[in-house]
């Protein structure tokens, strides 16, 4: 072969899939910074929200990220990743908007669930969609991917949003191509989820080709916790353990980062990127069923958080 | 933005050689297609041991014989009460060979527009068909529609053959029946089609992950790895250069400019003779960047910044083309559309918003020249009017110049959505035909 045919065949060559998917995620972004107003990245310091920070970088380097981001803090949230997340943006050059839920619940808009581990899950409903209309945002990207769960797996990449941060699945519009329609009427929204074709071994391999950094969470430590529900959850003020659930040092990592009330851990020893895809490639659990209370409510517990406007 | 990444010499194969494969399905409650991809994910260890908790609840719940792998498919509440698929679900697996994401779609005639979607990135069709009913109206219509979205890759899977006790002969008679469609959609659709048939069962799990115990009179491979082969590397346009201008990059206090878009046509090389259009001014590629790094080539679908040796006036929705290969500027063309909405029939004199590439203007419809029957792709002239989940063909013309190829050369380039402006829905997916 000649070195013209050799260079023709390794143009023509197919693109592996990770790079495919950082390009159909690099043109999701660029086609809603082109299009809306008021765009914002929800960014919670959490796996697949770094992901996405990343990949915004990438599709306007080497200019920056012409839009803010956003998180909803629970109060509730690992302070390492709180630092994490501040360093993060800063590096980024990209502004922070942090909206609270113990705002919300100071100013009367929400109210804390009663009983002895009161969860903030749902309240971050109330502070999202007052966000939302507080700094006027029309497009809001978030890292929900559609492997995670059955509902998520029906929605769109653009998933319009009424006044009420409502999501109808049984009137989506119809999505073709890569063509992607952002209208949408005052007062409505769209949620923006460039991550949607991407799948928790794909972050996780992601991170490690380039070489992201992460909270230090994600990672193979030693922490004190207890055994609920089959989950190993941290000791923090945030949970009062019953006396039958009896502390205990462990080594422990975790595959999701939310908030401290129904984010468990799982034991591990994996303390590389490497470590990790090659556990989750082996692993026999979704990540939302090894550690999130949150989906254990019933079958069709993301939907109906949905399509009250959740994330 | 400083970048800690090193410089890449190409964009492709240097992270692994796994690909990736979009394949859509079509099917309804009857014919398996459920528990074939219930099958398909379980076979190859992509369910998860909570998955198949939650099924086995559910499945004991209703009172099921045995666990319904259907069931790992049915997202929505109204779909797990009432057993149907209604939407498009996206399903997600992968083998060390390759990615695969499949577009699980219904199959009735009402939910046309949700096969168009789930068709419209697919590089492949699986159609599904029950061994002892053969070719019914529904597997016409799915064959068409894929091949009418440019799928040229059809694999066809004789289901329940353990329920004609495997015999060679009902096989051979559908496949047969199916080539003959095949050649017809060839004749139609002036290009070739690439069609593989597997017999299975996917109850059973026969020739879908592993091999037949039965059916020693097949020796093809399993659906499996059907899938896992199949040459998809060259299904892109990789002849003629095309860069639809997404956003301009220029970051403030600097002199940079990059033209940011997904490369919908040929390959991408610095020192590339260009030309823009509408403006016609011509220049050469200066670099090819991804996330701000140059690299060698680029080629469909990749997301890259490109620079020009000239400083020209270019925005949103210009065409950036290779000059050796420009499309022609478009006001007046023929499409094939599939209408979408509910709410109202299309007529003449319709005006509505286009989305062409990154390019949006407004159109009338001149005229509607037929309605195509979904199941044979026959035209049918006699009426005027499209309603939701018709195609036809009709004659556009639009405010602005458009810069299409006809949709059989380039799918990036030849494919639009049309959007009513009052309400903001996308009502209508079109397919730029040939200019005769």
């Amino acid at each position: 072969m000649t070195t013209t045919a050799t260079t023709q065949a390794a143009a023509a060559a197919p693109v592996p899939h990770l790079r495919q998917l950082e390009a159909e995620a690099i043109h999701i972004i660029r086609e809603v910074a082109a299009e809306s107003q008021r765009p914002v990245l929800l960014f919670s310091g959490g796996k697949d929200s770094i992901v996405m920070l990343a990949l915004a970088a990438k599709a306007f380097a080497p200019g920056r990220i012409p839009f803010p981001a956003m998180h909803i803090d629970t109060g509730h949230n690992f302070p390492e990743v709180l630092a994490f997340r501040d360093r993060r943006v800063a590096e980024l050059g990209v502004d922070l908007v942090v909206a609270s839920v113990q705002a919300s619940i100071n100013a009367g808009r929400a109210v804390e669930e009663t009983g002895p581990n009161p969860s903030r899950n749902r309240l971050q409903t109330v502070t999202l969609l007052d966000a939302i209309t507080e700094h006027r945002f029309n497009a809001v990207f978030g890292g929900a991917r559609r492997d995670e769960e059955k509902a998520r797996a029906k929605e769109r990449i653009f998933s319009l949003r009424d006044d009420f941060g409502q999501w109808d699945p049984k009137n989506q519009r119809p999505e073709i191509w890569n063509l992607y329609n952002a209208r949408h009427s005052p007062g409505e929204h769209i949620r923006v989820f460039p991550l949607s074709n991407w799948t928790e071994l794909d972050i996780w391999e992601y991170l490690d080709e380039e070489q992201l950094e992460i909270p230090a969470l994600y990672f193979a430590h030693q922490r004190d916790v207890f055994r609920r529900d089959g989950m190993l959850y941290a000791v923090s003020p945030h949970l009062t353990q019953l006396p039958t659930e009896a502390a205990f040092g462990a080594q422990v990592r975790y595959r999701t980062v939310g908030d401290m009330t129904c984010t468990a851990a799982i034991a591990s020893a994996a303390a590389t990127l490497p470590a990790v895809v090659a556990e989750i490639a082996a692993t026999r659990i979704t990540e939302r069923g090894e550690t999130r209370a949150d989906d254990r409510i019933s079958e069709t517990g993301m939907e109906d958080r949905k399509r009250e406007g959740y994330f | 933005m400083p970048t800690t990444n090193p410089p890449q010499s190409a964009p492709a194969n240097a992270y692994g050689a796994s690909d990736l494969l979009r394949f859509s399905t079509a099917g309804s409650v009857d014919d398996g297609k459920s528990t074939l991809i219930g099958r398909l994910l379980y076979d190859a260890k992509q369910t998860f041991d909570d998955q198949v908790e939650a099924i086995e609840r559910t499945s004991k719940a209703r009172g099921d014989a045995y666990v319904d792998l259907a069931l790992l498919t049915d997202g929505l509440r109204a779909e797990r009460e009432q057993g149907i698929t209604i939407d498009v679900a996206y399903r997600y697996f992968q083998t060390p060979r390759r990615k695969f994401i499949l577009a699980d779609t219904p199959g009735h005639v009402q939910y046309t527009r949700n096969m168009v979607t789930g068709a419209s990135t697919a590089d492949l069709a699986l159609i599904l068909v029950d061994a002892r009913h053969g070719l019914m109206e529904q597997t016409r219509r799915h064959a068409s529609l894929a091949t009418l979205l440019g799928i040229t890759h059809l694999v066809l899977c004789v289901n329940k053959m353990d329920l004609v006790d495997y015999q060679q002969a009902v096989f051979d008679r559908i496949v047969t029946d199916f080539q003959e469609l095949a050649a017809k959609l060839r004749t139609t659709h002036e290009r070739e089609i690439d069609v593989r048939t597997v017999p299975i069962s996917a109850l059973v799990g026969d020739n879908i992950v592993d091999r037949s115990d039965t059916m020693h009179w097949y020796q093809g491979p399993t659906l499996l790895e059907r899938l896992e082969t199949v040459d998809i590397a060259r299904d892109n346009n990789l002849e003629d250069g095309r860069l639809p201008v997404q956003l301009v990059i220029r970051p403030v206090g600097s002199d940079y400019r990059g033209y940011a878009g997904v490369v919908a046509g040929g390959i991408l090389r610095p020192g590339d003779a260009v030309t823009v259009l509408p403006s016609g001014l011509q220049s050469t590629i200066r670099t090819v960047e991804i996330g701000g790094v140059p690299i060698a080539s680029a080629r469909p679908p990749l997301s890259v910044t490109v620079t020009l040796a000239d400083d020209l006036d270019i925005s949103r929705g210009d065409l950036i083309c290779h000059s050796a290969s420009r499309p022609e500027p478009r006001r007046e063309f023929d499409a094939m559309i599939c209408w979408m909405s509910e709410a109202a029939t299309l007529t003449p004199g319709r005006k509505l918003a286009i989305k062409h590439t990154t390019r949006n203007a407004r159109v009338v419809v001149d005229a509607i020249m037929h309605r195509l029957d979904v199941n044979t792709l026959a035209p049918d002239p006699s009426l005027p009017a499209l309603a939701l989940n018709d195609i036809g063909r009709v004659r556009l013309r639009s405010s602005a110049a458009l810069f299409p190829d006809a949709y059989k050369r380039n799918r990036a380039t030849g494919s639009f959505i049309l959007v009513d402006e009052a309400t903001s829905n996308t009502v209508a997916a079109g397919m730029v035909l040939p200019n005769h």
